[in-house]
């Protein structure tokens, strides 16, 4: 009986309610969409490294007048280099500790490999990111020993990346030594990299790879730590901070490496970069896609309000007459309201059906082109939710106008 | 005639300033948001070398057989050294090159000064005519240089500037890792985006242009270790050390690029590679039949997905907004139009046609418009600047606001609402001047 005034009024202005649901499911696809991308984005973003992350610096540099070869006499060098830089930045205030290291977690060079239980051709292989560095490395990125125990300064190998030599006791992270050992035994086991044994003599809990891309997707955490300080031209090192002292370490480690050798590049833009940086870089790309879906879903939504405004104010404008015919035949303020709202009900719900199939075909194609995940039915209703309420509150305040049309109008003739 | 319909078109929409205000907006936001993410699709996507595009080809050769290929099926990106070297003896095509990335060390005459860390890629004397490399001063080198593994360089126009203020200096010498070079041209700036000879080492984009140009030949003669990417296969990591050890292994690292003149000689290259392929096969190098690949540059570089998918995304979202933007435009110019219904009634009763109508409604349909597109200007140049602090680092600077964008952003918002228009001024056209009359 109520429903039946607002009906009639719609089928006069077809193509007014079509355009209007037909914005709010194109609106509802793509929002739902949108903020599936950003949710997914801050996910990524926030996912753990598994390293204490506060109180590390990252310092990389090339020496300008290193030996470029790999000659045992050109090794040896490099290695001295190396040890000498270490020991300066062991020595100054404020430094807790440091490491000799190839590799960050998120933003660093990545080295990866196969590691196999056995060396027959076709069994279980898993794919991981090798972290070179000296026995302090575990203790410097805040890793935590599970089981086994840290390399010995002893046990430290040194070479250049091209170098053949294969270290034959490695500390692997839990996912690599869940995947290899399901029975969790893999203590003292010996495994193989890309064919060269080594005795799993520790396992630490799970370390990020040094990079977030695709590439890495699937093997994400599985990183192997050697005991090998890689000599080369271009070397980095992990610094762990006394707490409240990285900017005086910053300022100092500078200082102090360029005194000890003057010919090196050290840039001011990334030479010595707090983890924090390093982070905020890495994941740069999700923020600014999380920021410009989070924009154009924000602008869809006003757009749409706006669009409802808009049409309903027109509508109110042409049907005064028949509210003021309505409003003396008795109907209340109350009522005229709630009919335009119940009209604007009719319409959105028939935008968010024909929305959530949009949304589900979008979210599909996106699948299939750009490794969406499955949209989950919560952002669907969220969704739908958010169009209903969005349209009652963008109706209001047309409709409002329209309920203090006065019952006199209907006596006048325009 | 169409002075006088401006003049109502704009009594008209001052008429409902609320009204005329948040069609603009609209159009304004959903221009804005389109260009803004057209402005990175087209930095990325963008065809780096447009005159030769279509000559230049990237061979790949299934050094690795069929245990090792990619997930996709792919053979390698790059080459071995051996191959590299054999395509290159052979010289079966216009012009080629092997490219790989090296970063040496420059020592400045003057003693004063510090080593300069550079970026350049050791490449034959052919790599310059093939990708038209533009030169300041001199030239590359010649065959003669490459075949002699003379001691020559090309640099960039800013290493020219830093180590000899800009002059002239072809002839002079330069010393890169202690040996010395003697320059044979200086480029202009040179700096192609998406960097097409080398994407697989430099991630296609970013950097101020390479520094410094070597010949292939000298660079390895050198001992000048590549400064890209490695890849080997499962378990063949080079058995001897060091940059040598490199060179003898099946691991790949060489960027490769020739240039083909037509069809014929393309195919006439396919046939060459596969005849290539089994003779190591008989030689006993390969065991696998010949799986080789022979793409064009945007054919190599889709391949190497140098589009980054987010950009594509972003670009299709925003294009979504443009349509609701647009879908509401319809809406409100409908509602625009059909309450002058009474003016339209009285206009066709005094003799104007239905076209008449249907012209003055979209002159008012194109003001719009172009404010709309106004508007959109300045969203794309805050898109723009808003964008390019929130790209990944190598791509932030390749958003720009060039005229070509601006002139796009007002032609896609006058067109857009033009097309917006055209069903409400119809509409409006259809309106019967007797019905009007009466029920004035």
């Amino acid at each position: 009986m109520r429903l039946h005034p607002t009906l009639a009024a719609l089928r006069r202005h077809k193509t007014g309610v079509l355009l209007i649901a037909l914005q709010v499911a194109l609106t509802l696809a793509i929002v739902c969409n949108a903020v599936f991308i950003i949710a997914q984005r801050i996910e990524r973003m926030e996912r753990p490294s598994g390293i204490v992350e506060s109180g590390l610096l990252h310092i990389e540099q090339q020496w300008l007048d290193a030996p470029r070869s790999d000659s045992a006499g050109a090794v040896e060098k490099l290695d001295v280099m190396q040890r000498t830089d270490l020991a300066t930045l062991r020595a100054l205030p404020g430094v807790q500790e440091v490491a000799a290291s190839t590799s960050f977690p998120i933003l660093g060079v990545i080295w990866s490999g196969q590691l196999t239980r056995s060396l027959t051709p076709g069994g279980l292989s898993v794919h991981v990111a090798y972290y070179y560095g000296d026995e302090q490395l575990r203790s410097t990125l805040g890793l935590h020993l599970l089981a086994g125990r840290d390399f010995t300064a002893g046990e430290i190998l040194h070479r250049t990346i091209r170098g053949t030599a294969a270290a034959p006791l490695v500390i692997v992270d839990k996912p690599v030594a869940d995947k290899l050992f399901p029975h969790g035994d893999a203590l003292g086991k010996t495994i193989y990299q890309d064919g060269k044994p080594a005795v799993i003599i520790g396992i630490v809990g799970r370390l990020q790879t040094p990079r977030v891309s695709k590439w890495v997707a699937g093997w994400s955490y599985n990183s192997v730590l050697e005991p090998v300080r890689l000599d080369g031209s271009f070397v980095s090192y992990a610094v762990r901070v006394k707490p409240g002292q990285q900017k005086a370490v910053m300022r100092e480690a500078r200082k102090a490496l360029f005194a000890v050798d003057p010919m090196r590049w050290m840039p001011r833009s990334w030479g010595i970069w707090p983890f924090s940086r390093m982070r905020a870089r890495a994941y740069r790309g999700d923020r600014g896609m999380a920021v410009l879906m989070g924009a154009i879903s924000l602008i869809l939504l006003c757009v749409t309000a706006a669009g409802i405004v808009g049409l309903t104010s027109f509508w109110v404008g042409q049907r005064r007459k028949q509210i003021g015919v309505r409003r003396a035949l008795g109907a209340t303020r109350a009522d005229i309201l709630r009919q335009f709202q119940l009209e604007n009900l009719f319409i959105v719900l028939i935008g968010v059906a024909l929305g959530v199939v949009l949304a589900l075909a979008l979210n599909l194609w996106l699948m299939s082109r750009y490794e969406l995940q499955r949209l989950p039915q919560l952002y669907l209703l969220a969704g739908v939710a958010v169009l209903l309420l969005l349209g009652q509150l963008a109706v209001f305040v047309p409709a409002r106008r329209a309920s203090t049309v006065p019952p006199v109008v209907a006596t006048r003739s325009v | 005639m169409l002075g006088y319909y401006l003049s109502l078109a704009i009594r008209s929409l001052r008429r409902s300033p609320g009204l005329t205000a948040l069609m603009v907006l609209t159009i304004g936001f959903g221009v804005g948001a389109c260009m803004t993410t057209w402005s990175v699709f087209r930095a990325v996507s963008g065809d780096p070398i447009p005159a030769k595009s279509s000559k230049l080809f990237v061979p790949q050769i299934d050094t690795w057989g069929p245990a090792d290929r990619s997930a996709d099926g792919e053979p390698p990106d790059t080459l071995d050294y051996t191959d590299a070297l054999a395509l290159m003896r052979d010289h079966r095509a216009t012009w080629q090159s092997a490219i790989y990335l090296v970063a040496p060390a420059v020592l400045p005459t003057d003693a004063s000064r510090t080593p300069i860390p550079l970026s350049g890629f050791a490449v034959s004397g052919e790599f310059f005519p093939m990708l038209d490399v533009p030169f300041e001063y001199g030239s590359g080198w010649s065959q003669t240089d490459d075949a002699r593994n003379a001691p020559v360089a090309v640099i960039s126009a800013a290493l020219n500037r830093k180590l000899f203020g800009g002059a002239d200096s072809v002839g002079r010498t330069i010393s890169m890792d202690g040996h010395d070079y003697r320059v044979v041209g200086v480029m202009k700036y040179w700096n192609p985006q998406p960097i097409f000879f080398d994407v697989v080492d430099t991630g296609a984009f970013g950097g101020d242009g390479p520094d410094v140009f070597l010949p292939f030949g000298t660079a390895i003669a050198a001992d000048m270790q590549n400064a890209g990417s490695i890849n080997c296969p499962k378990g063949r990591t080079p058995s001897a050390p060091g940059f040598a050890g490199l060179r003898r292994s099946v691991c790949v690292w060489i960027s490769y690029m020739v240039e083909l003149d037509d069809a014929a000689a393309v195919r006439r290259y396919r046939a060459y590679l596969d005849g290539y392929a089994r003779e190591q096969r008989q030689l006993g190098r390969f065991d696998w039949a010949p799986d080789n690949r022979l793409r064009d540059i945007m054919a190599f570089l889709d391949h190497e997905h140098v589009v980054p998918g987010d950009t594509r995304v972003s670009m299709l979202v925003a294009i979504g907004l443009l349509v609701v933007c647009l879908v509401n435009t319809v809406g409100l110019l409908l509602a625009r139009f059909l309450r002058r219904s009474g003016e339209i009634g009285v206009r066709r009763a005094l003799g104007a046609s239905r076209m008449t109508i249907v012209v003055q409604f979209l002159v008012e349909a194109f003001l719009i418009g172009a404010g709309g597109g106004l508007l959109g200007l300045l969203f794309t140049g805050i898109g723009v600047l808003g964008v390019g602090q929130v790209l990944p680092i190598y791509l932030a600077g390749l958003a720009r606001v060039d005229a070509a964008l601006l002139l796009e952003s007002m032609s896609l918002a006058v067109t857009a609402t033009l097309l917006a228009g055209c069903y409400p001024a119809l509409r409006a056209a259809c309106v019967a001047p007797a019905w009007q009359l009466k029920s004035q």
